[in-house]
């Protein structure tokens, strides 16, 4: 089994109108093993910027203590939030650093820039950047979560629409996992709000 | 290359050599093997790749009224889920039940094959076969195919003259007798749950919230386990499937959540 299904994870974050929704499951196992359910998988950089990292949780926390390092010396030099392309430019170039024995992750970078225009995107544990306008997927899942995202995604949904659609593909993907599911975590960012919920899942 | 497992029969032609009813039911099923020079090798490597493997959790007891035999309904391949509602639960006869885990194919295969063994044995013989007798049959034969990669792990559970009977059986002929089992990648939490909730004097529905609790546990910590909890109960009158329980309620049921915090902070990093 590969280093990345060791803990096991599911990340997804999705785009609607002047807002977005980033969700992850809650599930940290060795292996077959669940040893958590409500681990934690996003990590919020600022108000209206937020990061899921999938894979290896001991890399993941790891990673995310040197981004939120990074920003907050961005913030101090800069006296602003750093924009979601400069974050995900940096955390690309972060890991890049590490080509040649990276961090087991995958991110999904999900925010809101200045003009209240959505961001998401992805990358490889090396960092290679994936855009995209609709909708990305990460973690042991993410097969399963391609295939409903494709289905049920809509252009343009308001916020309400949007957090139960990313939650129905949620937890519809990761009942055809093994190593993700045990509940759900969803953010549905917009402009003026950010609203937090955890969904009851199948906790097999 | 054919493997010759003529010895294996237990049954002897019953109304003379040419009976042809009897044909090919009598006789053990017999494979085309590969002409290949390290052939249990091969064999086993061919398998490896192309069996479904089964993550499973299954187990079975005997107490005062008989046999509770308890089942997930999880099919895997890999970290894939390929199906939540799996018969585990094999029915041999109405006095006998097999369990899966394992190779889905192998188990169905060598249980159905014994079912008709045991047909057989009670149409000869005008009297059921026991369980220890079954579970020697299919025991046998997995000795036979021992090495060429089948996977099996089961258990045979019934009733018989002599009462409640439970064996465990795999794929490289071991055969224990025994009163609590518990067999696939779930059985060491089962085990957990069943070690410590188990007394020979247990009434029937005591037993059978003991087995559903253990198999929910099982599935809980387990990856590979999951969907459906089935309990059947085996007594003197045959078995009778008691419950099957979807886990995705039973959670909730063993654990109701209760009103809490649904907003909460972000933990800031210290120290930074």
């Amino acid at each position: 089994m590969s280093i990345f299904e060791y803990n096991g994870s599911a990340l997804v974050a999705m785009v609607g109108k002047n807002c977005f929704a980033i969700a992850s499951d809650r599930r940290l196992g060795v292996n077959l093993q669940t040893i958590a359910t409500d681990f934690q998988k996003i990590y919020k950089i600022h108000d209206r910027l937020y990061l899921g990292l999938s894979g290896l949780g001991t890399d993941a926390q790891t990673l995310y203590q040197r981004l939120v390092f990074r920003h907050k010396l961005y913030q101090l030099r800069e006296e602003r939030d750093m924009k979601p392309e400069t974050f995900a430019s940096l955390v690309s170039a972060i890991l890049y650093e590490k080509r040649f024995g990276p961090y087991f992750c995958q991110p999904v970078i999900a925010g809101l820039s200045d003009e209240d225009k959505p961001f998401i995107c992805t990358m490889d544990s090396i960092g290679a950047k994936e855009l995209a306008k609709d909708f990305v997927v990460a973690g042991t899942a993410s097969e399963s979560l391609y295939g409903a995202c494709e289905a049920m995604f809509k252009p343009d949904l308001e916020p309400e629409e949007l957090f139960e659609v990313v939650s129905q593909a949620l937890l519809s993907s990761v009942d055809r996992d093994c190593l993700s599911g045990w509940g759900g975590h969803v953010y549905v960012v917009t402009p003026t709000e950010v609203t937090e919920r955890i969904l009851k899942g199948r906790m097999d | 290359m054919k493997l010759d497992t003529s010895g294996l029969e237990s049954i002897a032609p019953l109304f003379g050599a040419s009976n042809e009813l009897l044909d090919g039911l009598s006789t053990a099923p017999a494979f085309d093997l590969p002409s290949n020079v390290d052939l249990d090798g091969f064999l086993k490597e061919t398998i490896q790749m192309v069996k479904p493997a089964k993550g499973t959790t299954t187990l079975a007891f005997i107490f005062k009224e008989g046999v509770i035999v308890a089942a997930d309904s999880r099919a895997s391949m890999g970290g894939y889920i390929s199906s939540q509602s799996v018969k585990k639960i094999i029915e041999i006869n109405p006095y006998m039940l097999g369990t899966m885990a394992g190779g889905a194919a192998d188990c169905q295969f060598w249980h159905r094959n014994l079912g008709i063994k045991c047909r057989l044995h009670e149409l000869a013989n005008k009297r059921r076969i026991s369980v220890t007798g079954a579970s020697k049959l299919l025991a046998n034969i997995l000795y036979s195919y021992r090495g060429m990669g089948l996977s099996v792990g089961t258990m045979i559970a019934g009733w018989d003259e002599t009462g409640p009977g439970l064996y465990y059986v795999d794929n490289d002929g071991g055969r224990l007798k025994g009163a609590r089992f518990s067999v696939g990648s779930g059985s060491p939490y089962a085990y957990g749950v069943l070690d410590d909730g188990y007394r020979y004097d247990m009434s029937i529905e005591e037993a059978a919230e003991l087995a559903r609790r253990a198999i929910y546990h099982a599935t809980f910590r387990d990856g590979a386990s999951g969907g459906v909890a089935s309990v059947y109960y085996v007594g003197p009158s045959g078995w009778k499937k008691l419950s099957g329980d979807d886990v995705g309620e039973l959670h909730y049921h063993y654990y109701p959540v209760t009103a809490g915090t649904v907003e909460q902070e972000m933990v800031e990093v210290t120290g930074a």
